[in-house]
């Protein structure tokens, strides 16, 4: 399969700060790949530099085959950028902001009107497509953002934190359009925040911090190599919560951890055989559970192993 | 091939242009925001200052008007860095930067764009000096001379004002420190009162300042007078303007976007 997308040993440094320390990328055309990690990370100034907005101290990249600081005009024709901060003109329409990209890209008068209100159909903002674009709600103008990102038919799609800010309607509305993007054969470099956004949308997760890839992998790989599997136990009651402790953490030789307001019992295994003896265990003591699972440990905990860091949203 | 490219180059320009001449049209306020100041100096001078300043207030109109011209222009330019400072600082710029445009296509909307804002600045002073009892003492052809040179002046300092928008931060910063620049360099002239008052150091510098030399070109132009004197030493300055600040803004727009 060829790369949309290839970038090795990127760096970039401001003053002390190393933004970029090394980055290797590699995105599959038709795929998408999210670039996953805290603030500060590195993911903005990656996406920078492949969008040809910022030129790399070392390392080199290209897109769609050109080269991002050789040949930068070629990559330019390719590509879509959605940034972090809607980056339409607020005081423009919606109509008015997508006519001035097309023009810019050599649409005739008639031919930029055209593609301005097909996207707008598309992106369900032909009722707003007069109004100023900073009366639009947050999830509309993040739609315009991702219109306006689209107006030349980019084959390669960036999306910088599409959803930060979204509340969770928005969210699902921007995921939805993305999906359609890919299903139309688009490669898309995501980067978010948002653990479930990349285990919801991207092939295969690259995990940055402090400017350097510290894994990646499919989500399930990611999970798996984190270590092992987790068992979770739910007593019907609490009274039983004790003895259930009891039993899981013989089996598996570590304290389970324990929520008193769920009822919840967690702890790692290694050996899904353990399942059954819990099962087992449980039946002899005569204890019954109304939540019994072996499950591969969440986003927020492969991060955490992974950078030794709580990301953002989940409790610290 | 290079013509094609010049041509693109220019089409980008004007899209550009077309743009920011929308926004004079749904933010006029801003336009007004640059053009009170002038109007609040030339009503309150006038008539508070006028009759002892020069015998009386037709005279100071007169008198005034050129000058103030030449400080509504500047308040105008000073829009250009406050424009382009928010364009970066809200993204719209990386939205243009990652389409396949001429670099400086931005820049050159710009800056047409401001053509537009100037052209409606001076205008809207005119006819406010006009309801208050200015004439033209010259004719048309003067008149539209005047307005020209304005705009060029303009033109040429508002590479000034692009290179600080490119050097601050954020909008207001700009905002902030070109009126810090602008409201010396206007008063520190012969726009409101003649220099032969003024203390040494300051005189020999509104003498020859770049205010003063407009506004009597202007004075020669609209009220009749010498005019090649005060034009030859406007268009040095407006040169020199140029040749530092071009290169300093354009520098500074290369470093920042």
């Amino acid at each position: 399969m060829s790369l949309a997308i290839r970038a090795e040993g990127l760096v970039k440094h401001y003053g002390d700060t190393k933004a970029l320390d090394g980055v290797d990328l590699e995105v599959p055309e038709g795929k998408v790949v999210g670039v996953l990690g805290p603030n500060g990370a590195g993911k903005t100034t990656a996406v920078r530099v492949l969008a040809t907005l910022l030129r790399p101290d070392a390392g080199h990249a290209t897109v769609g085959g050109h080269d991002v600081v050789k040949n930068p005009r070629a990559v330019r024709s390719l590509i879509g950028l959605t940034g972090q901060y809607a980056s339409v003109d607020e005081d423009l329409s919606g109509t008015e902001n997508l006519v001035l990209l097309a023009r810019l890209l050599d649409h005739s008068r008639a031919g930029a009107r055209a593609r301005a209100a097909e996207l707008l159909e598309q992106f369900e903002l032909t009722d707003a497509a007069g109004r100023a674009a900073k009366t639009y709600s947050g999830g509309m103008r993040r739609r315009l953002d991702l219109a306006a990102s689209l107006v030349g038919n980019p084959s390669v799609l960036y999306l910088d934190e599409p959803t930060t800010g979204l509340d969770p309607h928005a969210r699902n509305e921007v995921w939805a359009v993305v999906r359609k993007l890919v299903a139309n054969g688009v490669t898309v470099l995501l980067t978010t925040q948002y653990l479930e956004e990349a285990d919801q949308l991207a092939d295969t997760i690259t995990v940055f911090d402090h400017g350097r890839v510290v894994a990646e992998g499919r989500p399930d790989e990611l999970k798996r190599r984190v270590g092992g599997q987790t068992l979770q136990v739910r007593p019907t009651s609490l009274r039983d919560l004790d003895a259930v402790q009891r039993i899981l953490g013989d089996l598996t030789g570590v304290r389970p951890a324990r929520d008193e307001d769920t009822g919840l019992l967690t702890a790692p295994v290694n050996d899904p055989v353990l399942l059954s003896t819990l099962v087992r265990k449980l039946d002899d003591a005569g204890i019954t559970a109304d939540e019994l699972a072996l499950r591969l440990p969440s986003l927020d905990e492969v991060f955490l192993a992974l950078t030794g860091k709580q990301t953002e949203g989940s409790p610290a | 091939m290079s013509t094609i490219a010049l041509d693109r180059g220019m089409r980008h320009g004007f899209s550009l242009a077309w743009r920011g001449i929308l926004k004079i049209r749904k933010n006029p306020e801003q336009l007004m925001d640059v053009t009170i100041a002038p109007i609040v100096f030339l009503v309150m001078f006038t008539y508070l200052f006028g009759g002892a300043l020069a015998g009386n207030t037709d005279a100071y109109l007169q008198m005034l008007v050129p000058g103030i011209m030449v400080m509504n222009i500047l308040q105008a330019s000073m829009t250009a860095g406050v424009q382009l400072n928010t364009d970066v600082s809200k993204g719209v710029f990386d939205r243009f930067r990652s389409m396949p445009i001429a670099r400086s296509a931005p820049l050159v909307g710009a800056v047409l764009a401001d053509i537009v804002r100037y052209v409606v600045c001076i205008l809207v002073l005119l006819v406010v000096a006009t309801v208050m009892g200015f004439r033209v003492q010259t004719g048309p052809a003067e008149l539209l001379i005047a307005v020209g040179l304005t705009i060029a002046f303009g033109l040429c300092f508002c590479w000034a004002s692009v290179f600080v928008g490119m050097l601050l931060k954020t909008p207001q910063a700009v905002q902030g420190m070109m009126f810090v620049l602008i409201m010396p360099l206007t008063f520190g002239s012969n726009v409101f009162v003649g220099t032969s008052t003024m203390p040494g150091w300051l005189k020999a510098w509104a003498d020859i300042s770049p205010v003063t030399l407009m506004a009597d070109a202007l004075r020669g132009l609209l009220n009749g007078g010498a005019i090649a004197g005060p034009l030859t030493g406007s268009l040095i300055w407006m040169v020199a303007a140029v040749a530092v600040f071009f290169p300093l803004a354009t520098l500074a727009y290369r470093r920042r976007v």
